[in-house]
């Protein structure tokens, strides 16, 4: 074998299991840039795109939804999708361009780990759930266990991962992002809030300031006891600033071409500001 | 070290015609094996990262980047490239000074309106419009520069490429 | 713009939006870029490169990839059968470093194989042992004498004084900053490509390019190769952008290497990447300059202190220097100046040629220093332009009178009468803000600011340099052909060429033969000067074509050929009746004529930087509003106003292009484009982290083309491609100033210099 196409995630893992060293691909947008720029040369491929089982999305009955990790972009950007997660749609939105949100998926997000991945920072604040299958047994694995490092998760080597759980809250949520340009360009920093009012809390997720998603639990928490995140509409802005130094110092950001460790820290705080304002703006 | 490095057997549906590859590498990009291997050098390429949209052509209906498609993976996929436009939309009758060749309404407002200088972004940028205007017939000025953000132009700083899916737009509307 | 402009084009002659010839090649993918060729039994040939910025290379040994199947040729800087360098001005630089390597990315070794990833495997078989050394990358260290030389021709490229006037000329006030412009790069979209031919007999090669100057290479490369320049011949393959990233040799050496040692065509092309490192920069550089004015806001004296960063090897970096520093007034008067200029050789990547060529340097700081002086004396920034505007007949602080037409004031008037754009309407987008896509701003966080920017640039090479451009045409039965080797790289000569054939001779169908060496040279496509050489050739051959017609009817018809003109597509008789058609009068007879072009000749600088270096010059002015959010240091460009000198508008279609063209690369270094550097390392080398401006990124732009038309040129028109991306980025970043009160000593204008 050297590229397999299955039609079934079974067929899938039947083929992981008879390659071990097989790579799997399933959008291709991570993956063919290491190939062209010659990091990466697979000798066996699997080839997801074609299984349908992961390119749907189904309403669970808890009100939840699980979305298959072949799911594209584009879906998320518009439609059911959107309504239901409308952070994540922002996000899918400023994924690279209209060509890499019609190939690449959740689930390349997630096997790729990068702290720069604009899905990933909406999966931490909702508290998304992974599910991974190998022939042998299918797990699901909390996105806060899931991604371990830069580009490291959890993920063995036989296992795929199907799809995510994602929570549908209630209450506002919004995803935003720094980029030098103003379309198609890769995170300097980014911020994923959302607000579930029932339960009276407040999530934020910070991307590209550290060597994972960062989840900025102190914030929260302080927030949390200043504001009534269930009744209120309107935050002041001495708190909403206050809000947004907290999670900066919560960040990790470093120097880098892309940018600085200064600015990084800067940004997440006007962000988080920026985010838990339009949270509540009147 | 010394295996052969390709030795991929597969047929792919380009343009309306199964094509057969042999003797591919596994790691071939779907952008090379149409310019290098059948004969298509219509889709260019200009970083195989994804990142300037001249390898744009349509996969199953969407508009991809050729380079980040694998291959030997696009089996059973229908692929339009820039070649295969003229065949997939009536072409318009064409009356323009220069102009005597068949090309597409999209095409024709390209070079009616100054939206070629070098060439090289043009066949991906041409793909990338048709695929918005059949998809969103009246785009707004917003949506046109949202779905071609994509495709990186070097030369003409867009103005008259805006220009060219106006044009189009309007006489499309003109026309139904 | 309405798709129906064509309609009122009668005859496609000067003046008219004339179609490109190769439109419809173009937008049907049909058109060969020099990277779609494709020969049966050609070869790849692949570059191995240095991965040091500085090293002494101790040892190649390239056996173990000449093992690999499908391997054919391994060659390194012994295997180089001629000269051992190349350059454009001074031979410096390696066909393949041998004892040094001088910079990241210079090539040590190239091969050919039968596949580009089997290339890819030869590369990484081969093995260089390295001492690495410490790269020199600061140009003031790099000058002292105290530093160690990092090559025998010496670390000081060039330096040049000028002194103009009276250096000590005192004034009522003075201002004064230090400027710093990052390395941009021209990233035209065709990557470097081309396909060697081998001759049979393995004396000579047939080499197809994508370039800006196909004699200048062919003689570099025959040197080189020790082939007489006639056993060398190029043709241009399609070329993909250029924008001063072609006129160095790349991979032209060692492409013809290869095919003549394998005697099979050879296909190279280098990757995005790797052409980050294939061709030059725009030159860094840091400019100190000094205004001294009157407190009325008149110009009085100009100091100033330029370095460019010139990188390892000269490629151009003498002639930007000059460039660069005798643009030192921009557009202004100014009688008295000292501006020492210093092209500094260092282990960063060779810069050279690029849109703008010096000028763009020297003009972010000269008009840093405008808005500076304004502010200093209470003017308006159009104010303080309008009062120091040059005119034609003023000199320049080289002592040069400026002959051009030189309508600045009228180029800054009509900018300024150019409506505002409405203000940010309620309804509109969160992707028409700064940060587009990221959603990260609220209409509350951004601020509007205006910004200035005016520039001069010189046409034309310079320094006593005679760049001329040759022509040929043949007509027959009614049929013009015209040959040229002009490069015609996206700028739209050839849709220019035949405009000028039909407005001369009065027929309309005009055959374009392949650009080749097989006629005298074109010159570069570069300096703006095309439309003038090769346009001036073409109308000078077509001309020839036409007296010689004219004999031809007179003598046939008893018509003093003096009375003879062209009207329309007929040859009339200007005191008779007698018409005819230039096609009727041409059935069965050829007439062909070759025309070479010069322009007037020009001099050296003495020691003093005083002298007429340059031929001509064209004026811009530009102005920028943008939206800036403060707080994120996020900027979006929103409207760029601009009136061009452009002498005569000859295509408007193809001039429009150019505007809005060379005002979204001027963006680009406003905002985004720099070539990251780190001791000599390039840490951004892919359109990943090098940002070009998107769709969504591209401002509107309102132009206005001033037609004073240029005496001296030979059809009135001024060459335009390089002026509108000059000074639109000191507007932009002007605009950016008024948005937020920052100075912006540096362009591109990162984030965190508006917000930290
Ligand atoms: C031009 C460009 C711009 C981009 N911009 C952005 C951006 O703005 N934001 C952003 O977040 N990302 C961006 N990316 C990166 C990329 O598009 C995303 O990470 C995307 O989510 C990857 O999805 P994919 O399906 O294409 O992954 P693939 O390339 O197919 O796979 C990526 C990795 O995940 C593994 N994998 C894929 N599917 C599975 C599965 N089901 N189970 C187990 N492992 C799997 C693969 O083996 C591989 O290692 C950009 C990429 C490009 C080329
Ligand atoms: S070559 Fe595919 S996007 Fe650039
Ligand atoms: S026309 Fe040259 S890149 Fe678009």
């Amino acid at each position: 074998m050297t590229v397999a196409i299955p039609l079934t995630i079974s067929e899938a893992l039947d083929a992981l299991s008879s390659n071990p060293d097989a790579r799997l691909i399933q959008g291709g947008t991570d993956m063919m840039v290491e190939i062209n720029f010659n990091h990466l040369k697979p000798h066996n491929i699997i080839a997801l795109r074609r299984i349908k089982e992961l390119r749907t999305w189904t309403k669970n009955t808890d009100g939840s939804i699980t979305i298959g990790a072949g799911v594209p972009y584009q879906e998320m950007e518009t439609g059911e999708l959107k309504q239901l997660v409308p952070a994540l749609a922002e996000a899918a939105r400023t994924v690279g361009s209209p060509q890499i949100r019609a190939a690449g998926t959740l689930g390349g997000n997630l096997g790729t780990c990068s702290p720069a991945g604009d899905g990933l920072p909406v999966l931490f604040a909702v508290d998304a759930v992974v599910h991974l299958q190998s022939n042998e047994v299918s797990r699901q694995l909390s996105i806060h266990d899931f991604m371990l490092g830069v580009k490291r998760n959890a993920r063995n080597a036989n296992e795929i991962i199907t799809a995510v759980t994602i929570p549908v809250l209630n209450g506002w949520q919004g995803y935003t992002k720094v980029g030098v340009r103003n379309a198609m360009v890769i995170s300097v920093a980014s911020a994923c809030l959302a607000v579930d009012k029932p339960t009276k809390s407040v999530r934020i997720a910070l991307g590209a300031v550290g060597p994972t998603i960062i989840r900025c639990r102190d914030a929260e928490s302080w927030l949390t006891q200043q504001f009534d995140l269930s009744t209120s509409t309107k935050i002041e802005l001495d708190l909403a600033k206050e809000f947004g130094r907290r999670v900066a110092l919560e960040s990790k950001p470093i120097d880098d071409h892309r940018s600085t460790a200064e600015y990084r820290r800067h940004a997440v705080s006007v962000l988080a500001q920026r985010l838990i304002t339009r949270a509540y703006p009147s | 070290m010394n295996d052969p490095i390709g030795n991929e057997m597969y047929s792919l549906h380009v343009n309306g015609q199964d094509r057969a590859v042999m003797d591919a590498w596994v790691g071939e990009s779907l952008l090379y094996v149409l310019r290098e291997r059948l004969g298509l050098p219509g889709a260019k390429g200009a970083c195989e990262q994804g990142e300037c949209g001249s390898c744009t052509v349509l996969m199953d209906g969407d508009a991809v980047c050729s380079c980040l498609v694998m291959a030997a993976t696009a089996v059973g996929s229908e692929i339009v490239t820039v070649e295969g436009l003229v065949e997939q939309n009536p072409t318009m009758a064409v009356t323009a000074h220069a102009i005597t060749s068949q090309v597409t309404d999209v095409q024709q407002a390209f070079i009616t309106e100054g939206g070629v200088q070098c060439g090289f972004c043009t066949p991906g940028l041409i793909v990338a419009v048709h695929h918005l205007l059949d998809k969103n017939p009246d785009p707004t000025e917003l949506e046109v520069k949202e779905s071609i953000s994509g495709n990186i132009c070097r030369c003409t700083g867009y103005g008259r490429i805006f220009a060219a899916v106006e044009a189009v737009v309007q006489v499309r509307k003109a026309n139904s | 713009m309405s798709a129906t402009k064509q309609d009122v084009r009668s005859r496609d002659t000067l003046g008219a939006s004339a179609l490109r010839p190769d439109g419809v090649a173009k937008v049907t993918g049909a058109f060969s870029f020099s990277s779609d060729m494709w020969a049966e039994n050609m070869l790849w040939g692949a570059t191995l490169r240095s991965p040091h910025p500085y090293a002494r290379i101790i040892s190649i040994d390239t056996t173990p990839a000449l093992l690999i199947s499908g391997v054919s040729a391994v060659l390194t800087a012994q295997d180089v059968p001629g000269k051992a360098t190349y350059g454009l001005i001074s031979a410096d630089q390696p066909v393949f470093a041998s004892e040094y390597v001088r910079y990241m990315g210079e090539p040590v070794a190239i091969v050919a194989a039968d596949h580009p990833e089997t290339c890819r495997r030869a590369l990484e078989a081969i093995i260089v042992n390295y001492e690495v050394l410490t790269p020199v990358v600061d140009p003031e260290l790099a000058m002292l004498s105290s530093t160690e030389l990092i090559h025998p021709d010496g670390n000081l490229i060039r330096h040049q004084h000028i002194v103009h006037g009276d250096p000590n000329a005192a004034s009522d006030i003075t201002v004064e900053g230090n400027y710093t412009i990052g390395m941009q790069d021209q990233a035209f979209l065709g990557l470097e490509a081309a396909m060697a031919f081998p001759d049979s007999g393995g004396n000579g090669v047939e080499l197809h390019i994508a370039t800006q100057w196909l004699h200048e290479d062919r003689g570099q490369i025959a040197a080189c190769l020790a082939l007489p320049e006639e056993n060398v011949r190029l043709v241009l393959g399609g070329v993909g952008g250029a924008f001063g990233a072609r006129e160095d040799i790349s991979l032209q050496v060692h492409c013809c290497l290869l095919a003549l040692r394998t005697g099979k065509p050879i296909k190279m092309q280098y990757s995005r990447e790797e052409s980050f490192f294939g061709h030059v920069h725009r030159h860094p550089a840091k400019i100190w300059m000094k205004h001294h004015a009157t407190k009325d806001g008149k110009i009085v004296k100009i100091e100033s202190r330029m370095v460019f960063d010139g990188g390892a090897y000269t490629s151009t970096s003498p002639a930007v220097l000059i460039n660069g520093i005798t643009h030192t007034q921009g557009p202004y008067q100014c009688d008295n100046a000292i501006v020492d200029g210093y092209a500094v050789r260092t282990n960063n990547p060779p810069c050279g040629a690029m849109r703008g060529f010096g000028v763009v340097q020297a003009c972010f700081a000269h008009e840093s220093q405008m808005d500076l002086l304004a502010a200093a004396c209470g003017l308006s920034p159009v104010d303080v332009r309008l009062k120091n505007a040059m005119r034609t007949g003023d000199k320049l602080i080289t002592g040069q009178t400026v002959e051009s037409v030189a309508p600045v004031e009228r180029c800054i008037r009509e900018t300024d009468a150019i409506p505002m754009p409405e203000p940010m309407s309620q309804k509109a987008n969160v992707l028409e803000f700064p940060g587009g896509s990221g959603r990260t701003a609220d209409r509350h966080n951004i601020i509007r600011g205006v910004g200035w920017g005016v520039s001069i640039k010189n046409l034309m090479y310079s320094e006593g340099f005679d760049d001329y451009a040759t022509a040929r045409c043949t007509l027959s039965d009614g049929v013009a052909s015209l040959k040229f080797a002009t490069s015609e790289v996206g700028q739209g000569f050839v849709t220019l060429a035949p405009q000028i054939a039909r407005s001369v001779l009065g027929i309309d169908e005009v055959v374009l033969e392949t650009s080749d060496t097989q006629i005298g040279s074109a010159g570069s496509t570069s300096a703006s000067r095309q439309t003038w050489m090769s346009g001036g050739a073409v109308d000078g051959a077509c001309r020839l074509v036409r007296e010689r017609l004219f004999e031809h009817v007179g003598k046939l018809h008893n018509i003093d050929p003096i009375r003879l003109m062209v009207e329309n597509t007929d040859i009339i008789d200007t005191v008779g009746t007698f018409r005819i058609s230039v096609s009727d009068a041409t059935q069965g007879i050829t007439i062909s004529e070759t025309f070479e072009h010069h322009h007037r000749k020009t001099e050296d600088l003495d020691e003093n930087g005083q002298g007429n270096c340059h031929v001509a010059f064209a004026f811009v002015a530009h102005r920028a509003v943008v939206d800036v959010d403060v707080e994120l240091g996020l900027v979006k460009v929103v409207q760029i106003a601009t009136a061009q000198d452009v002498g005569r508008v000859l295509n408007p279609l193809s001039a429009i292009g150019q505007l809005e063209g060379g005002i979204a690369q001027g963006l680009g270094l406003a905002v985004m484009e720099e070539i990251i550097m780190d001791n000599g390392r390039v840490k951004n080398p892919s359109f990943t982290d090098y940002l070009l401006p998107t769709a969504l990124d591209a401002p509107r732009v309102v132009a206005i083309m001033i037609e004073e038309p240029e005496p001296q040129a030979p059809l009135g028109a001024k060459g335009i491609g390089e002026p509108p991306c000059i000074s639109v980025t000191p507007a932009i970043v002007a605009a950016i100033r008024s948005a937020t009160g920052k100075a912006l000593l540096r362009v591109p204008v990162r984030p965190q210099d508006i917000c930290l």
